[in-house]
């Protein structure tokens, strides 16, 4: 390990944080839109989808790709602000 | 040509092909067996792993399940692609980090412990097993309708094909075959539902056209939804279980997923952390190209199932006009499309309710024909009764889900190429995950049992070779599973990611988030999480008990998420109360935390 202890529990730190907010962005997405509360959305009309049901067997899943690809620039940045990548 | 012609043709060339990558792709060492040699680029291992992950399940399984229970079948579509995320966030990088060959390895050495290690070969086994025996029954299903073989020969040509390329091979040949088995799968489902989509609504992306408008002026889910209130059946976009039942449901299988030993060894074999991170990416877009199709077929099949077999007219197709080489005769003859004229009139009606008094309205078909030539089944339900205020006829048609994605091509009468296709398809799908689960199995005893707890001296050459004998006694036992299925595959698939999920997912997780958990810790979570989840499926499955028993109105398949639950609550609670693990296992711990230096995938 090249990285001194402090810069490693920041980086582990910072790390936590973003894997925080993406987990959030999917629960609310594919719990919350797509279970919990998608009687009420369904009421909406989307593009000829009740919304409720197209979160649940489209958006999600468009959602998860997203979100994957956005930690893997997230941390590509972070590894690099701590000279931790390879 | 014709379409058995075609089957032939296409079938048998997708086996040449994955034979030749195979006799290109040998394995030399056991760290080719194992991971590839740890050299595999994130594109070509996303592809693999979307290949590895879609099953029989997901390609021929899941569109019809949706078919046929509506927005309900969210929970499967989330559930399937939602535990990516968490594998990409949560595990990949730092299993990768660690640069073991096994799930087994990591939780052998993070909690230092043979114990541990033993629990988690004996949960990779059941989870690997169960999910194996669903595959070889899917190459049998394929066979038989298309190249009219026996299921049992269909299973056994199956068994030969893994067997040549996953025991010649290893993780390498594996992970070349299943790139070519992905492109095989990706074409043979998107290229029909591109056709049908197109046929019923005039674009050619069913993710578009599921939401458009029909020539009639209505959508294509409200027409969804008329067409089934019309006969008697629920509205299609509305939900139908508790909603405490799907969100325990999709729990399940998000971290099922994640913790699928299958899934997670594929990380092992890109030589870099963030090349596991990528790889994940792209694995998700190669799956979510399949899976975002999938709710379009289900839709336009089912449309197109209800208006082909009630006509126009809405009054039945007379039995006696089908052809001979009718694609219901054809379902028919392969046993998983029935029809019992109640009322007599020759025709066939399709509405709600069972036409024959089998478990699920299943039929126990004979060799008798009937009167127009129909198969007869001994448990034909008697009489036409009906709710008149809710249907127009008694249902006469048994139309079991697992045909939907493979009769679609027929019933949408589209290209005999298309169809053939699409057998190609089903087979690459179901080959492609039978041996990832067929490796992790013998690597599991090779290395997991044989190597680290049996005798850590066999050379490496010894090892390669029980590992290669593993897999043969594997393909041989899920081969006998798929001539002699268990009659539950559908719970027995679900056991296997409530264990995947109670047991495997949380001990890994706490293994890099939790610095304190230890051995203790460790074990009491892993039996707690493992067996609780088993006890409640077995008693609900096999030991008589009835959904109003449900605990909080929770089905057998949702309970992973309350082992899991347990399981963390006694893993933190046992570990506070036992000493922390040793200084050299906490320095572990810290340093899979840092990407640098992972180096490769090392076996010692």
């Amino acid at each position: 390990m090249s990285i001194s202890s402090e810069n490693a529990k920041a980086y582990w730190g910072e790390n936590l944080r973003i894997i925080v907010t993406y987990l959030a962005i999917w629960f609310v997405v594919s719990y919350g839109c797509g279970i919990l509360f998608v009687d009420q959305l369904d009421q909406i009309q989307f593009f000829g989808f009740p919304l409720g049901f197209w979160f649940g067997q489209q958006g999600s899943i468009f959602v998860f790709v997203g979100l994957i690809w956005a930690y893997v620039f997230s941390m590509n940045k972070l590894d690099e602000k701590y000279d931790v990548h390879e | 040509m014709s379409v058995d012609m075609l089957s032939y043709l296409f079938i048998g060339g997708s086996f040449l092909l994955y034979i030749g990558i195979a006799v290109w792709a040998r394995a030399g060492s056991t760290k080719e067996f194992y991971v590839a040699g740890g050299g595999v680029p994130p594109i070509a291992n996303g592809m693999a792993t979307a290949a590895d992950w879609m099953s029989a399940a997901s390609f021929i399984s899941l569109a019809g399940l949706i078919s046929f229970i509506g927005r309900d079948g969210s929970a499967y579509l989330m559930g399937w692609t939602g535990g990516y995320v968490l594998l990409a966030l949560l595990l990949a990088p730092y299993l990768r980090k660690f640069g073991k060959f096994t799930v087994p390895d990591f939780v052998g050495d993070r909690y230092y412990s043979n114990t541990a290690r033993t629990i988690a070969v004996i949960c990779t086994i059941v989870i690997s097993f169960t999910y194996v025996a669903g595959q070889m029954r899917g190459v049998g299903i394929v066979f038989s309708r298309y190249l009219h073989v026996d299921i049992n020969t269909g299973v056994v040509v199956g068994m030969a094909i893994v067997f040549f390329y996953a025991v010649l091979g290893g993780m390498k040949g594996i992970t070349y075959t299943q790139v070519a088995q992905y492109c095989v799968l990706i074409l043979a489902f998107t290229v029909p539902a591109f056709f049908l989509s197109a046929q019923v609504t005039g674009h050619f992306l069913p993710q578009i056209g599921l939401g458009a408008t029909l020539e009639s002026g209505q959508s294509v889910l409200a027409t969804l939804d008329q067409l089934s209130t019309d006969l008697g059946f629920a509205q299609y976009t509305a939900g139908k279980k508790s909603t405490i039942d799907i969100f325990f449901l999709t729990v399940a299988l998000m971290c099922g997923t994640a913790g699928l030993p299958h899934v997670i060894v594929r990380f092992f074999t890109v030589p870099r952390v963030k090349d596991a991170r990528t790889s994940a990416g792209y694995a998700l877009i190669f799956i979510a190209l399949l899976y975002t199709a999938v709710p379009g077929v289900a839709g336009f099949g089912r449309v197109n199932l209800i208006q082909t077999l009630n006509g126009a007219d809405n009054a039945g197709t007379a039995y006696a006009d089908l052809g001979e080489d009718h694609w219901f005769k054809n379902w028919e003859n392969a046993g998983l499309l029935a029809w019992n004229d109640r009322n007599g009139d020759g025709k066939i009606q399709y509405a709600a309710g069972a036409a024959f008094d089998g478990k699920g309205g299943k039929p126990a078909l004979t060799e008798e024909r009937g009167e127009f030539g129909q198969r007869v089944a001994s448990n034909a339900k008697a009489g036409a009764d009906f709710d008149a205020a809710k249907q127009p006829f008694a249902n006469e048609v048994y139309v079991d889900r697992d045909i939907m994605v493979l009769a679609n091509p027929d019933i949408a009468q589209l290209p005999a190429w298309v169809v053939a296709l699409v057998a190609a398809g089903a087979v690459a799908a179901a080959l492609s995950t039978a041996a990832g689960l067929l490796l992790v199995i013998s690597t599991a005893i090779s290395h997991d049992l044989m190597k680290k707890t049996i005798n850590p001296n066999i050379t490496d050459k010894q090892e390669l070779m029980y590992a290669r004998l593993a897999a043969i006694v594997a393909i041989c036992i899920a081969g006998y599973f798929g001539i002699n299925p268990p009659g539950f595959v559908a719970q027995v698939v679900a056991l296997a990611f409530g264990i995947a999920c109670a047991s495997v997912f949380p001990t890994i997780m706490l293994g890099i988030f939790y610095k304190r958990m230890n051995t203790q810790g460790a074990i009491a979570g892993m039996l707690v999480g493992l067996i609780s989840t088993v006890a409640y499926m077995w008693y609900f499955v096999w030991g008589g008990g009835t959904a109003d028993e449900y605990f909080l109105g929770i089905s057998p398949g949702g309970f992973g998420t309350v082992g899991m639950i347990l399981h963390f609550i006694v893993a933190i609670v046992v570990a506070g109360m036992t000493p922390p693990p040793p200084q050299e296992i906490q320095d572990i711990v810290e340093d899979l935390r840092i990407p640098r230096g992972a180096g490769e995938a090392h076996a010692h």
